[in-house]
């Protein structure tokens, strides 16, 4: 059995230290906003933070994992008003909407570690999040206003 | 429930007359049921009551049917929406639901697509092959989402759905209050009364149960509308981001297991043999099958069915089209030939004496294999017992899923239970079975329990069957500073044959689609000829997002420029003078507006348009660029198309900015390549598209002049890889003839 914290519950699981967390989440535990799109840290869609830092849950082993506590888009606190959620939705960044939960987590890391980013440092942050359907202007335009409100609520 | 049959005794067959746009499906039944019947009225509960199929009202909720299959662009919201614009319901006060299999839901839009007339041309011959073809689609039933018809097909039968649901209610009002129907109103749900009272809708369902529906209802004027035509939320936009809307691939059933396959990768091509010994001794493997051409792993997890199925050691028969991709272009270069003559699509003036005339003009360019690989790959859930098979996946054919799970088991079709999904993106590749397929061998193989597969991304990867390969050879030629001739000619492989062959409804009529942006040209060239060769023994080639436009837009709106830089006139001017449809011109000059056109731009800056009409959608993209030390970033976007009515304007610009990002993308970073009959290009790494740091600024206008309806998800991809060719050549004077471009150049 390994332990995990996964969005502020703790869980129990009986598989191999080799799993990677992507299909814990998945297919142990049923958290799906967690996406399998590569399974090689190409696309993103797997984004999750550990210790607060975005991560690829597809590249991460659940051994590594044990005693550390992991948050999905499910566990963001105060979820339902978050600024980057918010944002995404104003601004209808999603078409298909697979790659958003990961783009999201991304950016929620990335506006952590620097407050109002350029277009520059978004394109840094956020290059390692494909989206297939090319929402990007509207994923730039939604950070954007996610800090503009951010910096506004202090 | 109706299905198809491949062979039917009242099978409908075009006379060539009315061949679509050289398109002609082969043999394709009408099944039991027909279009007319009401899919929807089996499945009513008591007091229920639906209209037609797309309106489902029971005492207790309001279900709308969204027709087409959700790949992202929007259907689940668009379409019921204007069935709730006529109905005057709010979003939140009804329930959406995909349609099954059924004729009833056959595709009208296709009816422009399939007729053989180029889009503009709306004469009465035209409209008169478009009602055949149309009545034809009403025959065969077919239900597909694709061509962009998302809007086409629904536009005007889910606003008269809706209208109809309406007055009905109301005459259902009026009966049971006795106030006549011209006396109430409707709204938010409500049948309203002169005095104020309100009955809800779901409160009259038992009531509409006895009375005839309305059929002869209106649907409202475009002015009066609440809802289309402004600015509004997706439906699927909240559940989305709050990661709640759940996927084909994050669905989940009691007593499921995992699988996953690996099939031989020469696509097609059977399993010779396997040693699976060490696979059946990993962690959480419950069973290894044989299926038809590979192997699948059973387990209590999607990655140890992963993990064990790369353990598989298989012995593949060899591939049936060239192994290496060299081989495929010599193939092509040899296509040029009268025995593999697809079609001489158009012929105008005379064309050998106007090439003898002037300058001439000689280019060859390529487009390679490219795939689809949208996020979510392909994966499904099966249940075979002994009355069928269930099955949950997101397909854009409904039917075809039906027929090719039924044949691939020994069922028939109406066997075959399915249930579509919210899917992650398609663009193309959910035309296509081969998850369909797999799933119902496997599913089969383990009856009674529920199997969830999941394609790995390199499984998707290696079975992806891909955009078709082409090579355009064209011949013009220039006189008194105008284009004299023009002689477009490509080999190619073809990309609807392949995908009607694979549903079970071979054609041998000339591809279709190598049609598109190769005859529907529209600038003045007095001397012109379009023709089509089909390469054979290539590698099965599928739909991709713009289909034969994505190449053929790019041979001729780059050959079009070669020639009025040849003429020595300015690409944009050129064009909007030689335009020969007015409102299409109109595009032009918007485009030019918007981008502020004013000739070239120098200091290592380069702009270029193009024009290509896909879907009937004609659209004009200028792209500007400009050279750096780090290569050719490119700047800004501007996009111009007329859609004759932009339903859903948020949506619109979402769709086009994708457009031009999936157009621009492949165009400069991908190609799939054969060796020892498999793809390359397993993962994203090597199969980069656009990621965000490449991103241009994308503005876009739609324009409301065509007089018909037209679609958006395709048309804005095929000019934008010769818009950014021609900008990189404007900058650089360095012309491209080849996607990828990045084999040629580089880019920030």
């Amino acid at each position: 059995m390994i332990e995990l914290t996964v969005n502020g519950i703790k869980r129990q699981v009986d598989v191999v230290a080799e799993m990677p967390l992507l299909w814990v989440l998945r297919d142990e535990l049923g958290i799906t906003s967690a996406k399998y799109g590569c399974g090689v840290a190409q696309c993103g869609a797997c984004t999750v933070h550990i210790n607060g830092k975005a991560v690829r849950s597809c590249q991460t082993h659940i051994g590594e994992v044990a005693g550390k506590s992991v948050v999905t888009l499910e566990g963001l606190d105060n979820k339902d008003q978050h600024p980057v959620l918010q944002a995404w939705i104003e601004h209808q960044v999603p078409q298909c909407g697979y790659c958003q939960t990961g783009q999201m987590m991304q950016a929620i890391s990335l506006l952590a570690s620097i407050p109002k980013p350029t277009d520059e440092q978004i394109d840094q942050v956020m290059s390692g999040n494909l989206c297939r359907c090319g929402t990007y202007p509207r994923i730039r335009a939604a950070i954007h206003a996610a800090a503009a409100n951010k910096i506004a609520e202090k | 429930m109706g299905h198809m049959q491949t062979l039917s005794r009242r099978a409908f067959v075009f006379g060539s007359a009315a061949v679509a746009g050289g398109i002609a499906f082969g043999t394709y039944g009408r099944a039991e049921a027909a279009a007319s019947d009401n899919p929807l009225a089996a499945g009513l509960g008591p007091n229920s009551v639906s209209f037609n199929p797309w309106v489902e009202i029971s005492p207790d909720k309001i279900t709308l049917i969204a027709q087409h299959a959700d790949i992202g662009q929007g259907v689940g919201s668009v379409q019921p929406i204007m069935i709730a614009e006529e109905m005057d319901l709010d979003p939140g006060q009804f329930e959406v639901r995909f349609a099954g299999p059924s004729p009833a839901y056959f595709n009208t839009g296709f009816a422009d697509e399939f007729a053989p007339f180029v889009a503009a041309d709306q004469s009465p011959a035209a409209e008169e092959a478009r009602a055949k073809t149309l009545e034809w689609l009403r025959q065969s039933g077919l239900q597909m989402t694709g061509g962009s018809s998302t809007i086409p097909d629904t536009y005007e039968k889910l606003r008269v759905a809706g209208a109809v649901a309406r007055e009905t209610l109301k005459a259902a009002a009026a009966k049971r209050s006795g106030v006549a129907v011209a006396d109430l109103r409707t709204q938010s749900g409500h049948v309203i009364l002169p005095n104020g009272t309100k009955i809800a809708y779901v409160d009259l369902s038992a009531d509409a149960t006895k009375i005839p529906p309305v059929l002869d209802a209106q649907p409202r004027d475009p002015s009066k509308w609440r809802m289309l035509g402004k600015p509004m939320m997706r439906l699927d936009v909240r559940s989305k981001v709050m990661g709640e809307l759940k996927f084909g691939i994050d669905m989940k059933m009691d007593g499921m297991l995992y699988a996953s396959v690996k099939l031989n990768p020469s696509k097609g091509q059977p399993l010779k043999s396997y040693d699976a010994s060490k696979a059946r001794a990993m962690p959480g493997v419950k069973t290894i099958l044989e299926i038809k051409n590979g192997v699948a792993v059973i387990a209590t997890n999607s990655w140890y069915a992963m993990k064990a199925v790369d353990a598989i050691a298989c012995e593949w028969a060899p591939s049936a089209y060239p192994a290496e991709q060299a081989d495929h272009w010599k193939v092509l270069e040899s296509s040029f030939k009268p025995e593999f003559l697809g079609k001489e699509w158009k012929k105008i003036g005379d064309i050998e004496g106007g090439l003898k005339t002037g300058q001439l003009v000689e280019a060859e360019y390529r487009a390679p294999y490219v795939g689809h690989q949208p996020l979510e790959p392909l994966n499904g859930i099966g249940l075979v017992t002994d009355k069928g098979m269930e099955i949950w996946v997101g397909h854009q054919s409904p039917r075809f899923v039906q027929y090719v799970a039924a044949t691939a088991i020994g069922l028939k079709p109406e066997q075959v239970t399915f249930h579509n999904q919210w899917t992650g993106g398609s663009f193309g590749h959910r035309l296509e079975y081969e998850n369909v397929r797999v799933l119902a061998e496997i599913a089969n193989q383990m009856k009674g329990t529920p199997i969830k597969l999941v394609f790995s991304r390199e499984e998707d990867f290696l079975q992806d069957i891909p955009r078709q390969i082409a090579i355009a050879r064209h011949r013009g030629s220039i006189d008194k500073g105008k284009i004299l001739a023009a002689d477009l000619q490509l080999a190619s492989t073809t990309p609807l044959k392949g995908l009607l062959e694979r549903s079970g409804t071979p054609s041998k009529d000339p591809d279709g689609q190598l049609a598109a942006g190769l005859w529907n040209v529209y600038y003045d060239i007095p001397n012109f000829r379009a023709t089509s060769y089909e390469a054979q023994g290539l590698s099965p080639s599928t739909t991709w997002r713009s289909v034969g436009a994505s190449t053929s837009g790019f041979f001729t709106e780059s050959f079009i420029d070669e020639l009025v830089h040849a003429a020595g006139l300015d690409p944009m001017r050129a064009r909007i003078a030689m335009c020969t449809v007015p409102h299409y011109r109109k595009v032009l000059e918007t485009v030019a507006e918007m981008s502020d056109w004013k000739g070239p731009l120098g200091n290592g800056r380069g702009r270029g348009v193009a024009f290509v009409e896909s879907f009937g959608t004609p659209t004009a993209e200028v792209v500007e660029v400009s050279m750096t030390d780090r290569g050719i970033r490119i700047d800004k976007v501007w996009v111009a198309a007329d859609v004759g009515k932009v339903v859903d304007p948020v949506n619109f610009e979402n769709q086009v900015q994708g457009g031009v990002v999936w157009g621009l993308g492949h165009a400069m970073n991908c190609e799939l390549t054969y060796a020892k009959g498999a793809v390359q290009q397993t993962n994203y790494n090597h199969h980069e598209a656009m990621r965000i740091y490449q991103c241009p600024v994308i503005e876009v206008r739609g324009l409301e002049n065509d007089p018909k309806v037209r679609g958006v998800g395709e048309p804005p991809v095929p000019p934008a890889a010769p818009a950014l060719a021609n900008a990189i050549f404007a900058a650089t004077g360095k012309r491209i003839r080849e996607m990828p471009f990045n084999k040629f150049i580089d880019f920030v």
